[in-house]
């Protein structure tokens, strides 16, 4: 599944607001068809990096490729190859589940003859059959986080950006959606690119892992490696901390 | 390549549009309450007025010469605060997702003023219900019918339109909320629909020229009286309403994703 050309290259990636450096002069890669964690404290940013990669946000500085295409030149080609579900929620209340999916479908533009067989299937992957004509307003917090990565999926995009996707849920939901998640890269070999605070959340499903300080990138590798490196007996978490409070 | 881009266009537009129409078949009582406020307009303002025979109204009684004016009124009013939904959907995540898709901004944003047009048909349809019991007339032929629901989505999306660059500039519900407040009574008011521009001191007059209502107004009394002659002509009220939508829409898609940040 893993091909040649990576599906988000990043480099010398810079966002400079009008008082601060959010992010400042990173670089890595992300294989095609694997699961990347972008990890950092709160406003080590994170977020402004996603929205850069997604196309919401311009760069200060530097290049960055997603799906191929450079994000500054050719976001509209970005746009038609990924699909991204923000931390907040996205799926709108006041429709049912098939709605918020048929909106998206015709958004996306997916072709009227196969529009309902994708519903159908982004339903049944995520597990929302039994309440697809049910408004959203009655979904528990798990349910809607699943819908939206249905609706972010449906066009079967290469990249799928997920920011924090499991905030706020219990552990069952939790699990549900890392299950879904596994089953979409499964099924269709999308590469995911998440942020998350969770350290179990991140073993479970990323491949490799990098970690933002201040804006900078201070640490990236492959969770098994850079607890080997943290030393004996470490975990993800050890790291997280070495990492992101400078007691190196 | 053309032809597949303008389709993306209108597909995009058409399907924003399609949201808000499903939202209101699931919750339509938003558009019974509307209803009461140009009721009030029509029952109390109405009849008092009508009483002063000095208004010149161009050869129909007052309340005949207000319904449309009121009619214009209420779809100013539902389309001016449009923007301050974009800013809900802003501070969730909604507004994110959509613009990750690859969809033209100018077709969201027009699709998203589409929706306002059709919540305004919705209301004229009801101003006209009340026109009907309270015996005022009105004209039913089907041409005429046509041009008024025409102006009616017209005159909606321009103050969407309108309200959504309003909201892409200030960003947070209060300080939305504070500038329409400020603006919607002057726009009503330097406008004709209550009052004929003959009424006016000039200088309110050239302030109402500048106004797309004082057009807006014009066309609908036009459309909906038998026997009203147009100020300004139905093609100039026309034409003035695409050219000024054309420059909103043109305005909001540069303006639209900066709300997000």
């Amino acid at each position: 599944m893993v091909s040649a050309q990576p599906a988000v290259s990043v480099e010398h990636l810079t966002k400079r607001f009008r008082h601060a450096v959010a992010v400042d002069d990173v670089s890595f890669s992300v294989a095609s068809g694997s699961a990347f964690g972008l990890l950092g404290r709160n406003g080590a940013g994170k977020s402004s990096t996603i929205k850069m990669l997604t196309t919401l946000s311009p760069l200060t500085a530097g290049r960055a490729l997603v799906a191929g295409y450079d994000v500054a030149t050719h976001a509209f080609d970005v746009r038609r190859h990924i699909g991204y579900v923000p931390q907040l929620q996205s799926a709108d209340v006041d429709l049912t589940g098939y709605e918020n999916l048929l909106i998206f479908a015709k958004l996306y533009r997916i072709p009227r003859d196969v529009r309902r067989e994708r519903i159908e299937d982004a339903l049944a992957l995520m597990g929302l059959e039994r309440v697809a004509h049910l408004l959203v307003r009655g979904y528990s917090g798990g349910m809607v986080r699943r819908l939206e990565i249905a609706q972010a999926s449906l066009h079967h995009p290469a990249v799928l950006f997920l920011d924090e996707p499991t905030v706020g849920l219990d552990p069952v939901a939790r699990r549900a959606v890392w299950a879904r998640v596994k089953d979409l890269r499964a099924r269709l070999g999308t590469t995911v690119f998440l942020t998350s605070h969770y350290m179990d959340e991140v073993s479970e499903l990323c491949d490799q892992v990098a970690f933002l300080q201040d804006g900078r990138l201070v640490g990236l590798g492959t969770p098994a490696d850079l607890c080997a490196s943290a030393g004996p007996g470490a975990d993800l978490d050890d790291v997280f901390v070495r990492l992101t409070t400078g007691s190196r | 390549m053309g032809s597949d881009r303008i389709a993306g266009f209108l597909v995009a537009m058409l399907t924003i549009a399609e949201a808000e129409v499903r939202k209101l078949r699931h919750d339509p009582v938003d558009l019974f309450t509307r209803i009461v406020q140009p009721a009030l307009w029509l029952l109390i303002f109405g009849q008092v007025f009508a009483r002063i025979r000095e208004i010149p109204t161009g050869g129909v009684s007052y309340r005949d010469f207000l319904a449309p004016g009121i009619l214009a009124q209420s779809v100013l009013f539902i389309a001016i605060f449009y923007g301050i939904s974009t800013i809900w959907e802003r501070d969730l995540g909604i507004l994110a997702m959509v613009l990750v898709s690859p969809s033209p901004r100018s077709a969201l944003v027009l699709g998203k003023s589409l929706a306002a047009g059709v919540r305004a048909l919705a209301q004229a349809t009801m101003v006209y219900v009340l026109a009907l019991i309270l015996g005022i007339h009105l004209t039913f032929a089907l041409p005429a019918l046509a041009g008024v629901v025409a102006m009616v989505v017209l005159s909606a999306a321009i103050f969407a339109a309108f309200s959504l660059i309003v909201a892409c500039v200030v960003k947070t519900r209060e300080r939305f909320m504070g500038i329409n407040q400020l603006m919607t009574m002057p726009l009503f008011f330097a406008s004709s629909a209550i009052y004929p521009l003959a009424m006016m001191p000039s200088w309110l007059r050239v302030v109402a020229s500048f106004n797309p209502l004082t057009y807006q107004v014009d066309a609908l009394r036009t459309l909906m009286l038998p026997g009203y002659q147009s100020t300004f002509g139905l093609a100039y009220d026309f034409g003035l309403q695409v050219v000024v939508l054309g420059a909103l829409i043109g305005i909001a898609d540069r303006l639209y994703p900066t709300i997000l940040e």
